[in-house]
Order: C-alpha cells, then sequence, then structure tokens
C-alpha cells in the first residue's frame, strides 16, 4: 500500500485503544468501548469528547487494545467451573444456631 | 466441535438469551448480516449530521445553537460507538468508510431529504429521533454484546434530542400564525419519511426472519412503526399539529392508530440513490474526508516525531 492510500483513512491504521472510564471517585473503572488513534495522548483526548460528553467521568484510562489479554469463552469451563462447586466458599454454606448474631 | 454441533450452541445461547460476544465462534452468515447492519446504522449516523448541521450558524437563539452543536456532536459519537462495534466482527473501517464514499453502503433514507426551514430542525428531533429511539430501544437488546452495549449508551443520550426537537415544534406551534404554519409544513414533508424509517413491510423485508431468529431484532419492522405512531399522534394533537394522513383514525377494538398506506416507490427511489439530496450528502462526506487530511496527517507525524524522540 503506497503512503498515499495508508493515510487516505489513516484512521484505521492507527493503532486500536480500549478506553475505561470511572464514574464518581472511588468507583471502579469500567469498560467504555474503543477508538483509533496515531498515540497515547490523542487517544486520551478523543476519549475524553468520545466518552465524557454527559460528564459524570472522574478518570479515563487507555490502553493500547492489543496489550489486552483476554480470556476466551470456549475455554469457559476450563477457567471458571471449579469455583462452581466450591460453594463452601460463600457466607451461605455455613449453619448458624438460631438466635447467634453479629455473625 | 463440528460446524452443526456448533451452529446448534451457538443457537441454544441466543435461545437462552445470552450474549455473543466477539471471539465467542458465530456463523459468518450471522457475521455478515451484523456486520452489514451496524455499518449502516453508523454511516446514518455520520451523514445523519449533515441536515442538522445546516442549521447551526442559522439558530434563531444561543440556546437553540449551543443545543444544535451538542446533538450533531452527538450524532458523529454514535458513529463512533457504531463503526467500533463493526470492527468487533472483524470489518477493516477504511473499507466501511470507502464503502460510503464510493456510494456502495447504504444508510437511512431520511437522511436524503432537505432542511428548508428551522421548523425542520424541531421535527427532525421529534419524529427522526423518536422514530430511532423506538428503534434503538429494541436494538439495545440485541444478543451481540457490543451492539446492544453501544445500543443501551446510544438511547441515553438521544432522549434529549428528542426532548429538545419537541420544545421547538411546540413552541413555534404555540407561535404566531406563521410560525405555526412553517412547523406544519415541516410536520407535512417529514412524516412519510419518517414512517419509512422503520423499512420495508415484513412481508417484503428479506433479512427480517433471519435476525429476528438470532436475536439481533425482537420486533418485527411494521410493530415497530405501529409503536411509534402510536406514540407520536397524541403527542401532535397536544400541541395542535395535524398529520398529513387523511386515513388515520383511531381504532377502539386494537387500542392502535390505523394509518394509510406508505408510498413504497418513493422509499426504494430514495435508498437506492436518487432522492433529493443523496449526491449533496455522499459529497459533504467526500469534502469532509478530504480535507481531514491534513489533521490526519499532522497527527502521524507528531505521533512519529514523539516516538523518535523517545528513542533517542
Amino acid at each position: 500500500m503506497s503512503k498515499t492510500e495508508a493515510t487516505l483513512n489513516g484512521d484505521s491504521q492507527w493503532p486500536l485503544w480500549e478506553v475505561f472510564v470511572q464514574g464518581p471517585e472511588g468507583e471502579p473503572h469500567s469498560h467504555a468501548g474503543s477508538l483509533h488513534a496515531p498515540d497515547a495522548a490523542l487517544a486520551l483526548q478523543n476519549a475524553r469528547d468520545v466518552y465524557s460528553r454527559r460528564g459524570g467521568v472522574s478518570s479515563i484510562w487507555v490502553v493500547p487494545a492489543k496489550d489486552i489479554i483476554a480470556s476466551s469463552s470456549a475455554e469457559n469451563g476450563l477457567m471458571f467451573e471449579p469455583m462452581d462447586s466450591k460453594v463452601y466458599r460463600h457466607a451461605q454454606f455455613y449453619k448458624v444456631p438460631r438466635g447467634v448474631k453479629n455473625l | 466441535m463440528d460446524e452443526t454441533a456448533q451452529i446448534e450452541n451457538f443457537e441454544r445461547r441466543i435461545a437462552a438469551g445470552e450474549s455473543i460476544e466477539p471471539k465467542d465462534w458465530m456463523p459468518e452468515r450471522f457475521r455478515k448480516q451484523l456486520t452489514r447492519m451496524i455499518s449502516q446504522h453508523a454511516h446514518s449516523e455520520i451523514v445523519g449530521m449533515l441536515p442538522e448541521g445546516a442549521w447551526i450558524t442559522r439558530a434563531p437563539t444561543l440556546r437553540r445553537k449551543i443545543t444544535l452543536l451538542a446533538k450533531v456532536q452527538d450524532e458523529g459519537g454514535h458513529g463512533l460507538y457504531l463503526y467500533c462495534a463493526a470492527e468487533t466482527l472483524g470489518a477493516d473501517r477504511s473499507e466501511l468508510i470507502d464503502q460510503l464514499l464510493a456510494g456502495k453502503a447504504k444508510y437511512s433514507s431520511i437522511f436524503n431529504y432537505p432542511t428548508l426551514s428551522w421548523a425542520d430542525i424541531g421535527v427532525i428531533g421529534w419524529f427522526v429521533d423518536g422514530a430511532a429511539i423506538v428503534n434503538q430501544t429494541m436494538l439495545a437488546k440485541a444478543s451481540y454484546g457490543p451492539y446492544s452495549r453501544a445500543m443501551i449508551r446510544i438511547c441515553k443520550e438521544e432522549n434529549f434530542h428528542k426532548k429538545q426537537g419537541f420544545e421547538i415544534v411546540a413552541t413555534l406551534a404555540a407561535g404566531t400564525p406563521a410560525q405555526h404554519a412553517m412547523v406544519q409544513d415541516a410536520v407535512n414533508r417529514w412524516w412519510w419519511p419518517s414512517l419509512m424509517m422503520f423499512g420495508p413491510h415484513d412481508a417484503d423485508s428479506p433479512n427480517s426472519a433471519e435476525l429476528k431468529r438470532w436475536g439481533i431484532k425482537r420486533r418485527s419492522n411494521d410493530e415497530l412503526r405501529q409503536r411509534f405512531v402510536d406514540m407520536t399522534v397524541p403527542q401532535a394533537q397536544a400541541v395542535n399539529l395535524t398529520l398529513p394522513d387523511p386515513e388515520l383514525r383511531y381504532n377502539a377494538a386494537t387500542d392502535q392508530w390505523h394509518f394509510g398506506e406508505i408510498n413504497w416507490e418513493e422509499f426504494h427511489r430514495v435508498i437506492n440513490g436518487d432522492g433529493p439530496c443523496n449526491k449533496e450528502r455522499l459529497q459533504a462526506r467526500r469534502d469532509a474526508h478530504e480535507n481531514g487530511r491534513w489533521v490526519r496527517e499532522a497527527a502521524e507525524a507528531y505521533a512519529a516525531k514523539q516516538q523518535r524522540m523517545q528513542a533517542a
């Protein structure tokens, strides 16, 4: 692809960034969406314009999408099923004599 | 898993109301249909900025102007959410945009009509965004995760679009006789094209059955259109405007408003490129793309320079 063609629709050739926004301070950052940008500074700037137009945002993270390592749903069984049988990891598993409080 | 088992598993997940995510296995046809639908939706948001953008410099007050600016900016953002959703299916953004600029991609036929008066801006918010919300509220429950999440975000933002439109309409309708006539004229021009936004009758909609089976669409075109009409008629009555349909009447048996037949010849003509503004809209997009080239090039050059400096 020649330089002209590569820049014709340059935005698609730019790296993809995943955007995480934090609502009120103290809340966890959660995934808002993604965008293309040539560098981190512009990714952050564009993320502000695209994902915080209604305010209510106290922090934004942008992460290069290529650096995210994700589990695959095809392996969900292997990954998560072992936890399904470990009910003793939940407080409701345990019996408490009637009348005992603050446990 | 062989393909038959994969399809069975996929359809079982859809039936159970599970959300399909980008890395999950999906039939090629599902991927293709979704890419087509989401990219058309994205194009509609972007082209949809044009009819309203034409009135930003002519808004009657500062309040109306900042509102319209914010709304048009939202539409650009909505286009971006949707292009991103299409990309999760493996689509290439530059290819999608090339298809639009080459006139090969479809977008909502409504944006090929001109905005002749300020009242059109009110009526677009009321009818066009109103119709879009009916459609998008359904799509917010679509089986493909990224599409559904984009829709939820868009629906939240579009509520103000519809309300600001109706505020303009109500203000003009309660104004001088000339203002009332102006908004009635806008209603008369936008009503039928707005009903066309929901697409062909169910019987003539080639993709509907499949999209419904796969949980992408949960209501048919005709059901959504009826919901929009039932919602809009009382709103028109409340501000003393009439809808341009002599057949419009309330049916007590169904608790619905009966309405006349849409001019489908016009619908197909406009969607296939021969509406009042198709050429103008595409030219405006091509110009915007060309005129923005130097910005993209400058951003790239700056990023490259920063990288060089960091490396040094």
